[in-house]
């Protein structure tokens, strides 16, 4: 009895999962959306008494209305969709930038800054050019400023580019308290620098914007020799440098193009949408967009369904909470924080499964892999789940 | 490929559900909708959204013909969620935020046949668009009835000892008419009682900001000595700062004695009520909104909260009703240039010195005898309407939100820079 309790197994261990069929993966994720879709309407049944199947309608309407519901929803994930696409060539290096909202920023803060100086005085078009150039590289200059730091001292990105964020924003607020002195901390929006409207809307510009950049980042990544080098250096810097890619040249000339990117996005927020800006205006974007891209797995393709889920979902909260009157936002913060919960523990499950003691008991196999197999799974998943934990908090 | 084909089918799902839920239209019945800058946490957000429901229950309208949208940010979001309330049938949109002006404005230009209302705006006056209004409040009587409050506060506790000064704090928001009128009515209100008073003011740069207001508070109560404070910003960092600390605190936009059982003495708001029914009920009859709409504590629209006994000085609610008699009767002007006096300082030639108070022009001892005004708000900041007249300043007589930005002697600002 007492060699039998000293071997006891644990009630359960996480196996990794090998040889999944490649269409596992989807059922597990069409599931789990499902199921969260369930948890959602179940929740403001409880909370609201809202009937369960008015809130899916609502969740619907709210982002598919109208046809100008339908426009923004698309115009919206576009947008998101750029910012996800910014900061996806840093993120595949294992280059942590968590700054494409002060990136953005910047970029609308230079766009600003030109309409300000020129708005009116210079032909409307040749503005635009001005603004586009100034944004861009107003984002590129925020990105690459980390970048450098990273390539010759090895400063910590994932600070350095959170810190960038700060000052973004301060630089913002204090250019507001010059251009607007009386001070009520908004600037009115200036009918300079007008991207032309297709459609009699400003929705098109920023959603063609986005369709061709995801197929350029798509081609970039998958398909050039710079692609191929981000991948090699995000995969292993010794490697990178073993085969000859100048791994400080890498990173410096992606962050570029990241903030090349935000600065584009910058430059649509403001001449395209809004006409002005505020501390608000990349709205915290940039940082959903590190979920967006993630969860996606940094593929751009994927990137256009994972940001139309958070949009969706936004809308479609925002719609729910507006139609049972309620005035507080937390819900659609609980909301969406519930169904990304379900979705990142889904993928937790597609490549771990999880394997009860008695059913190990039973003895269909042979001892000695499954002790093999064990040994290997106990380490690999342990701080990924401690993840989960934490994130559940 | 098989990634696109699947990004394709799942594009194709949507977009089949799409059009099942197009086809669905809204039943048609009046319709109001409330654009709000944050939601019910923030005190000033939450006093418009109470307002709008107590307005619609007064009126009898249901649940679902109020429509309130929060966390809406000064932006183009504005314009295009009050575009998505125009187009869901609404008869009348409200706004409640300074920076939703524009954006409402360029929604009412679109849609002619929908009443476009906003709070705290300047630009109704002068667009002159038929269907566009601003609407605000004498919010300064009722500031002034909070400074008598905390100027009575201030006489008991140097009588009783607890303090040996007579200097308040005020955590405000932006270095903006609307802050600077609110500030400098409460100081004269606290003056009426309590001629030796003098007062700092800390601004934050935000209209609601936990931290920096707590920071603020916490400034003036550490650093300067200030034995009472108030705040003109919408979070309870001030409020909440108070309490720990035991110093005494009048608040605004509601009342606060729930968490601050000990300090809060009484609180001024602006009720949107009468406002609501006003625009709501003309939106339904189809009558005509007034352009610029200012309320008044005589109809109503600014009202006190009930005196808390426990953290107030004895006789205030008594004192209040007084005041509060003579304001509404106009014997009493909150602005009278006798209780005042104004320091002109000229621009020093420095670059970004323009001075103080150089609109003003004062007689040998410092008596208010002129100001021009920036009532147009054409972007010019340059005043262009005299508002002194009778003896007293005019304000929210030319427009409806304040313009009163006058640095008065015995308030000092500690920081200017927002």
């Amino acid at each position: 009895m007492n060699t039998t309790k000293k071997t006891r197994e644990p009630l359960f261990h996480l196996v990794k999962r090998g040889n999944v069929k490649p269409w596992l993966p989807w059922v597990v994720r069409v599931v789990t959306i499902v199921a969260a879709f369930i948890v959602i309407g179940l929740m403001t049944m409880i909370a609201f008494g809202t009937n369960p199947i008015k809130v899916y309608g609502y969740m619907f309407k709210g982002a598919f209305g109208t046809k100008y519901k339908v426009m923004r929803l698309l115009r919206d994930v576009a947008i998101l969709l750029l910012f996800a696409l910014a900061v996806t060539p840093a993120f595949k290096m294992k280059f942590w930038n968590i700054g494409a909202e002060g990136q953005v920023l910047m970029g609308a803060f230079a766009c600003m800054f030109c309409i300000i100086h020129w708005g009116g005085a210079i032909n409307d078009t040749l503005l635009i050019f001005i603004c586009l150039l100034a944004s861009i590289v107003a984002g590129a200059l925020w990105a690459v400023i980390p970048a450098l730091f990273k390539a010759k001292w090895n400063t910590n990105e994932t600070l350095f580019t959170l810190m960038m964020n700060y000052v973004a924003i301060q630089v913002i607020l204090y250019a507001i308290k010059i251009w607007a002195p009386s001070g009520s901390g908004t600037l009115s929006p200036l009918p300079y620098a007008n991207l032309p409207q297709i459609g009699g809307d400003n929705f098109w510009f920023s959603i063609i914007v986005a369709i061709v950049m995801t197929a350029f980042m798509f081609i970039y990544l998958k398909f050039t020799k710079h692609g191929y080098e981000i991948e090699v250096v995000g995969e292993s810097e010794n490697t990178a440098r073993y085969i000859g890619i100048n791994v400080k040249k890498v990173i410096i000339r992606t962050l570029i193009l990241s903030g090349l990117i935000c600065g584009v996005v910058g430059f649509l927020l403001v001449a395209g949408i809004n006409h002005t800006v505020s501390s608000t205006t990349a709205g915290g974007r940039g940082f959903t967009a590190i979920l967006v891209s993630w969860l996606a797995k940094f593929n751009p393709l994927y990137m256009i369904l994972t940001s139309l889920l958070v949009v969706f979902l936004a809308k479609g909260t925002d719609e729910v909470m507006t139609m049972s009157g309620v005035t507080n936002s937390f819900f659609s913060q609980v909301v969406t924080g519930i169904v990304f919960l379900m979705i990142i523990g889904c993928e937790f499950f597609i490549n771990y499964k999880i394997v009860f003691r008695h059913r190990a008991k039973r003895g269909m196999a042979p001892p000695a892999p499954e002790a093999a197999e064990k040994s290997d799974a106990i380490q690999s998943p342990a701080p990924e789940a401690q993840q989960a934990t934490a994130k559940e908090e | 490929m098989k990634k696109l084909i699947t990004i394709i089918l799942v594009l194709a799902v949507l977009a089949t559900m799409l059009t099942v839920f197009v086809g669905c239209s809204d039943e048609e019945e009046f319709k109001v909708g409330i654009i709000c800058l944050h939601d019910e946490s923030s005190t000033y957000d939450a006093n418009f959204i109470n307002a709008a429901k107590d307005a619609a229950k007064e009126l009898g309208l249901k649940d679902s013909q109020v429509i309130i949208k929060t966390g809406i940010d000064e932006s183009n979001e504005c314009y295009e969620t009050a575009k998505e309330l125009a187009e869901m049938g609404c008869k009348m949109i409200f706004a409640d935020s300074f920076g939703h002006e524009s954006y409402m404005i360029q929604a009412a230009k679109e849609y002619t046949d929908v009443q476009f209302c906003h709070a705290t705006g300047t630009k109704a006056h002068t667009e002159k668009l038929a269907n566009y209004h601003n609407a605000f409040a004498s919010i300064y009587e009722g500031r002034y009835l909070a400074g008598v409050a905390a100027g009575l506060k201030l006489v008991e506790m140097n009588a009783n000892k607890d303090v040996k000064n007579y200097k308040m704090g005020y955590v405000g928001a932006f270095t903006y008419a609307e802050v600077i009128s609110g500030y400098t009515s409460f100081y004269l209100g606290a003056k009426s009682v309590c001629p030796e008073v003098t007062m700092d003011v800390q601004f934050t740069g935000s209209w609601y900001d936990v931290t920096a207001e707590r920071e603020a508070a916490l400034n003036l109560i550490n650093n300067k000595g200030c034995a009472l404070i108030s705040q003109h910003a919408d979070s309870m960092g001030a409020p909440s700062a108070c309490e720990e600390k035991g110093v005494p605190n009048i608040s605004y936009n509601g009342s606060t004695v729930k968490a601050c059982p000990n300090t809060f003495i009484v609180a001024s708001r602006i009720n949107w009520v009468p406002y609501f029914k006003l625009i709501m009920k003309a939106a339904q009859d189809g009558t005509e909104i007034p352009t610029d709409y200012t309320g008044t504590i005589a109809d109503g629209s600014v009202v006190l909260t009930d005196v808390n006994t426990q953290a107030a000085a004895a006789g205030t609610a008594a004192k209040l009703e007084e005041v509060k008699a003579a304001l509404v009767a106009g014997t009493l002007k909150v602005f009278d240039t006798s209780k005042f006096t104004v320091t002109i300082i000229p621009p020093s030639g420095a670059e970004g010195d323009f001075g103080t108070n150089t609109s003003a022009t004062v007689d040998e001892n410092g008596k208010l005898l002129t100001y021009t005004a920036d009532v147009d708000d054409m972007g010019d900041y340059i005043g262009e309407t005299q508002v002194v007249s009778d003896g007293a300043f005019q304000e929210s007589k030319f427009r409806s939100a304040p313009y009163f930005d006058i640095k008065i002697d015995g308030i000092t600002c500690l920081n200017a820079a927002f």
